[in-house]
């Protein structure tokens, strides 16, 4: 029998405001344990949560994004449960009046262009931190409670884990193009679980599914999700059931392993949140917000193919992240030629922060340090040699290009005069080698670049050399 | 003659003249509730040191002062957080909770007034009861015969007022915890419109009925009390930010030609209003004819509903607001937990005491899966017609008037048993609670045999506190129920 | 409107946190039972045309600007706290 992968993704992402969205202690990941809370965050007696507006304004601008439709009346709703990183024991999210829904985004797996789903997107808070230190006690942390989340539920039309993996990675640019959240799984501001269930090609009712939890990267959701699609295969194609499970993936073991059985649905006793009022998001407001998106990843891709010609692998591969795209922008905009730009974005700058592990942000390196470096090769100033050297120079500690070709005394020679000076010596001490180059040994002429270039210490304009070298035997 | 039986107004010139300082004024409260807090045991927390201190304070700064509630020593329901004082509710859960952290709104503007806080008061266990008798430390006593309630939940800022121990106190109200023990304790209680003043720092029992309110002696009092508590909340989304008049203006006006309802329902055998209750409130009527208005018998036609619908939702709300109370943060640990949920469940169970528990089990059920709309939705929907019964009414009316209770005070342990026959007590003024608009209770007689208080209720439109005002202060001008007192041992005279 | 049952109670003590004794359960069956059904005096009324009211005043869109506030430290945040250790609140494990 064959099966079909049905997965569906829940994705939490952490909203960068200023402070949280229902008390004005700080928001920012990092300070000291319980530092960044108060009575508010501490589900205190007595206390009252108050709306931040730019976590509602930042919520559509990611819904809009993802071409949700935006609510016009919506509000929040208590969301029952018990544990030590929820204060209140509720948990203030929106139920049946989500900020967004119906969007969708396209995808590109295999070189084919897919459309996913998202039902909804809502805005809530995030929790505390609880975490175990294992001698039979929990420690808690609320510096994240109050944290701005909104919750973005895809719809099942993901069919591979590398869809899913695929679907993350656009969803993660297009919030980041966005600008309201760092989208920083290492830090938690971006999460994901999720649903995966097999049904036999042909079946149209949906498979029971189990739901995926603790995926630490992108690549552990993809390897989790292949995991999971395998065990259950093998348990269907053997006569099993798939239960209503909560596996988390291993990283070690690279399994998924069963975290608890469902019984039926968890009973969270939503209702709606009498300390908030409701919203009313009219169209000025949608319009206000709208108009603050930038241009998105698929936008500018499009751009880039039409209006800097660049080719379509290209500009897939500058738009893949915002930073990687304004980066190139900036890089453009200080004078440097386009498809040289992307030429070394793609090539040593990518080569690099891979072998590193690193992000550009992490890089010492400027757009217009990159900018002028490469103006310098295109006028001739810097030989490819040299400029792998003041490359390494500018990602490892950063700096002016022409700082470090003074510094290093790089600069190419490319003065005709000096040059044809030094070739007149070379080739007065070298009469042999002119006499094999006019008797048809080619070699000879390599043999007399390298003298050049050696005397040169490498700074030598190759083509130069060439052209005088050619010239001055000709006059012998 | 007792320094409690001056009018603010009095105060404020005896302080300005020196022949009455801020610290005798403070003295004579601890005084008072050194004499006979024993019978009536009405706080809970007291704040002597503090208070003294600040009295002293405020002495040095006589001459400055402005406004008539400067000095005067009050009481706060121990449901209102008060930064450094231990705050309780009223429950075990919250015995050692010592510090907040923080000064409820109300608190921090009274503050700025320059009242003084003499200490925080007894209430039924997070506001829910109508007797005191669920406070989990002891039960306060009516003034007016010990053997009685003082009602509830605000069973402690209504004695308290009453037996002279300050001069006048806040107290919150849900279904009706400021104007039931008012009308049992002879004495004024407004439970405000909702949104007037800031639930920011009250811990709450249903977040969209709960209001703060002024229980004092006179009606003056309590409308200068209430000026200094009314108001937008930044802090409350639910605060409404509305222009504040001056209620006291309010009192200069007569009832000449008002118009008052009075709800068929609310003099009805059904409702088990007994007969002393209905002739004092046709006796008040009588005087208010007397002085120029008119009233007529309406209808609130959904009256009956009121009860089951207040109940569903307030115990919905409640299960949620009541859910943080869960050992991780403040509060009483249990001592015997093996694991996270033993610890959850145990804390709650030693903590809350029975009526909280029976109301925290209604609410969670209420909104459960499956049980949802049967009855959460539902009863907002009644909710909803309750409200449009009073929409109707104040389209013809200036206020609607009738009795706070069907009967006078009850005695201790009569109705314990029954949490039903306890819940139908606040027939009259649930209504209220639900259609969110503004009620209060003011002294209109006394039971013949127990010579129990009488209390006479009046609803007004949303934010028209100021039409209240001047409905009471007129039957308070025509009548002395309001300068009777109580008598207990320690009350000088 | 059904009857509430005994495992009900249990169930809805455990949604609550609660621990009930089995005598509490017999209680709590009773008292949750009657008052239910009085509450089911709302069937009475037709309330399949009136929208359900959560707010008795009208107010939208109350929100605040996005400006932080340090308002206590950390020291006061774990003041009242029945057991910490290390700047954090101290709780037993899910399962011993």
């Amino acid at each position: 029998m064959n099966f079909e992968t049905i997965i569906g993704l829940e994705v939490h992402v952490e909203l960068k405001t200023d402070s949280k969205i229902f008390s004005p202690s700080f928001n920012h990941f990092g300070a000291a344990t319980n530092e960044n809370v108060n009575p508010i965050d501490l589900g205190y007696p007595g206390v009252l949560p108050v709306l931040n507006e730019e976590a509602v304004n930042f919520a559509m601008k990611a819904a809009m994004a993802l071409n949700c439709e935006i609510a016009t009346d919506t509000k929040f709703d208590r969301k029952n449960y018990f544990y030590p990183d929820n204060p209140k024991a509720y948990q203030i999210s929106q139920f049946d009046q989500p900020i967004g829904e119906n969007g969708w985004i396209d995808i590109e797996v295999e070189g084919k262009t897919k459309r996913i789903g998202i039902t909804r997107l809502h805005l809530e808070e995030d929790a505390g931190k609880l975490t175990h230190s294992g001698d039979g006690y929990s420690l808690v942390d609320f510096n994240r409670q109050g944290t701005p989340l909104v919750e973005i539920v895809s719809e099942p039309d993901l069919r591979s884990p590398a869809e899913a993996y695929a679907y993350l990675e656009k969803l993660k640019n297009i919030i980041q193009y966005t600008g309201v959240s760092d989208c920083k799984m290492e830090e938690g501001s971006l999460r994901c679980d999720a649903n995966i269930s097999l049904r036999p090609i042909g079946q149209e009712e949906f498979g029971v599914k189990t739901e995926l939890k603790n995926l630490n990267s992108f690549s552990f959701v993809q390897k989790g999700l292949e995991f999971e699609e395998k065990r259950q295969q093998k348990e269907l194609l053997t006569g099993g059931v798939i239960l209503q499970e909560t596996r988390r993936y291993d990283e070690q073991t690279k399994e998924t392993i069963l975290m608890r059985v469902k019984e039926g649905s968890d009973d969270y006793r939503y209702f709606p949140e009498p300390d908030l009022v409701p919203l009313y998001i009219d169209e000025d407001w949608k319009a206000r917000i709208r108009a603050e998106i930038p241009e998105l990843p698929d936008a500018r891709k499009a751009r880039y193919i039409k209006e800097l010609n660049l080719p379509a692998y290209d500009a897939m591969v500058l738009t893949s992240t915002k930073e990687m795209s304004d980066f190139f922008e900036a890089a453009i905009a200080a004078g440097a030629d386009v498809k040289l730009v992307s030429n070394w974005l793609m090539g040593e700058v990518s080569a690099y922060m891979n072998k590193q592990q690193k992000e550009l942000h992490d890089l010492p390196l400027t757009p217009a340090a990159l900018a002028k470096m490469i103006t310098l090769i295109d006028d001739g100033t810097l030989s490819s040699k040299m400029a792998k050297k003041v490359f390494a120079e500018l990602v490892e500690n950063g700096g002016d290009p022409e700082q470090i070709i003074k510094d290093k005394g790089l600069v190419q020679i490319s003065d005709e005069g000096q040059l044809t000076e030094i070739i007149t010596a070379i080739l007065d001490k070298n009469e042999q080698s002119i006499e094999d180059f006019k008797n048809g040994k080619d070699k000879a002429i390599g043999f007399l670049v390298g003298q050049v270039m050696k005397e040169t210490k490498g700074q030598a304009n190759p083509p130069m050399v060439n052209k005088i070298l050619l010239a001055e035997i000709k006059k012998r | 003659m007792s320094v409690f039986e001056y009018t603010l107004k009095e105060l404020q010139a005896k302080l300005h003249n020196k022949e009455l300082t801020v610290t005798e004024l403070v003295q004579a409260s601890f005084d008072q509730i050194e004499a006979v807090d024993d019978q009536i045991k009405a706080f809970l927390t007291l704040n002597k040191e503090a208070a003294l201190k600040q009295a002293q304070q405020l002495d040095e700064q006589v001459d400055q002062a402005n406004h008539p509630l400067f000095g005067i020593p009050i009481g706060i329901k121990d449901n209102m957080v008060t930064k450094g004082i231990r705050t309780t509710c009223g429950s075990q859960f919250l015995s050692n909770f010592n510090d907040p952290l923080y000064d409820a709104t109300v608190v921090d503007k009274l503050n700025k007034e320059n009242t003084v806080m003499v200490g925080k008061l007894n209430m039924d266990e997070f506001a829910m009861g109508s007797s005191n008798e669920n406070s989990s430390y002891y039960t306060t006593r009516n003034p007016w015969n010990t053997d009685y309630v003082p009602g509830g939940s605000s069973g402690g800022s209504a004695a308290a007022v009453a037996a002279r121990e300050v001069f006048f106190s806040l107290g919150s109200d849900t279904g009706g915890s400021i104007r039931q023990p008012a009308a049992f304790c002879g004495v004024v209680g407004l439970k405000p419109t909702y949104g007037l003043v800031s639930r920011f720092g009250l811990v709450a029992f249903a977040s969209s009925l709960d209001q703060i309110g002024p229980i004092t002696r006179t009606v003056e009092d309590n409308a200068h009390l209430l000026q200094a508590i009314a108001g937008h909340d930044p802090m409350d989304s639910t605060s409404a930010n509305v222009e504040i008049p001056t209620y006291s203006d309010a009192l200069k006006q007569d009832v000449k030609g008002l118009k008052i309802a009075v709800p068929k329902e609310y003099l009805s055998d059904q409702e088990g209003v007994n007969g002393e209750v209905r002739e004092a409130v046709l006796a008040a009527l009588k005087v208010y004819e007397e002085l120029g208005a008119t009233w007529e018998e309406v209808s609130l036609p959904h009256s009956k509903y009121a009860v089951a619908a207040y109940y569903l939702l307030a115990s919905s709300e409640a299960s949620a607001n009541l859910a943080r109370f869960d050992g991780v943060r403040y509060g009483v640990r249990t001592e015997n937990a093996d694991n996270m949920i033993d610890m959850f469940k145990k804390s709650r169970s030693e903590g809350f005491g029975d009526e909280v528990k029976r109301r925290i089990m209604l609410g969670t059920f209420a909104l459960s899966s499956g049980y949802y709309d049967a009855y959460y939705k539902k009863a907002q929907k009644v909710r909803t017609l309750i409200k449009n019964d009073f929409d109707k009414v104040f389209e013809d009316f200036d206020v609607i008037i009738g009795p706070t209770t069907p009967t006078p005070a009850f005695k201790v342990g009569e109705k314990v048993d029954d949490p039903l026959t306890m819940y139908a007590n606040d027939i009259l003024t649930i209504p209220v609670n639900l259609a969110g608009v503004p009620g209060m209770s003011i002294p209109c007689g006394f039971s013949k045999d127990a010579g129990l208080p009488i209390g006479l209720q009046i609803i007004g439109k949303h934010f028209d506190e100021s039409t209240l005002y001047r409905v009471a202060y007129a039957f308070e001008q025509a009548t002395d129920y309001h300068k009777q007192r109580p008598h207990l041992g320690g009350v000088k005279s | 409107m059904a009857e509430i049952s005994k495992q009900q109670v249990k169930h809805v003590a455990h949604l609550a946190r609660l621990a009930i004794t089995d005598q509490e359960v017999e209680v709590m069956t009773k008292q949750l039972g009657d008052i239910i059904h009085y509450a089911e005096l709302l069937n009475d009324l037709d309330t399949s045309q009136v929208e359900p009211t959560t707010h008795v005043l009208d107010l939208k869109n109350v929100m605040r600007k996005d400006e932080p506030r340090k308002w206590i430290d950390r020291e006061d945040a774990l003041k009242n706290a029945p057991d910490q250790h290390d700047g954090q609140f101290r709780v037993p494990s899910i399962l011993e």
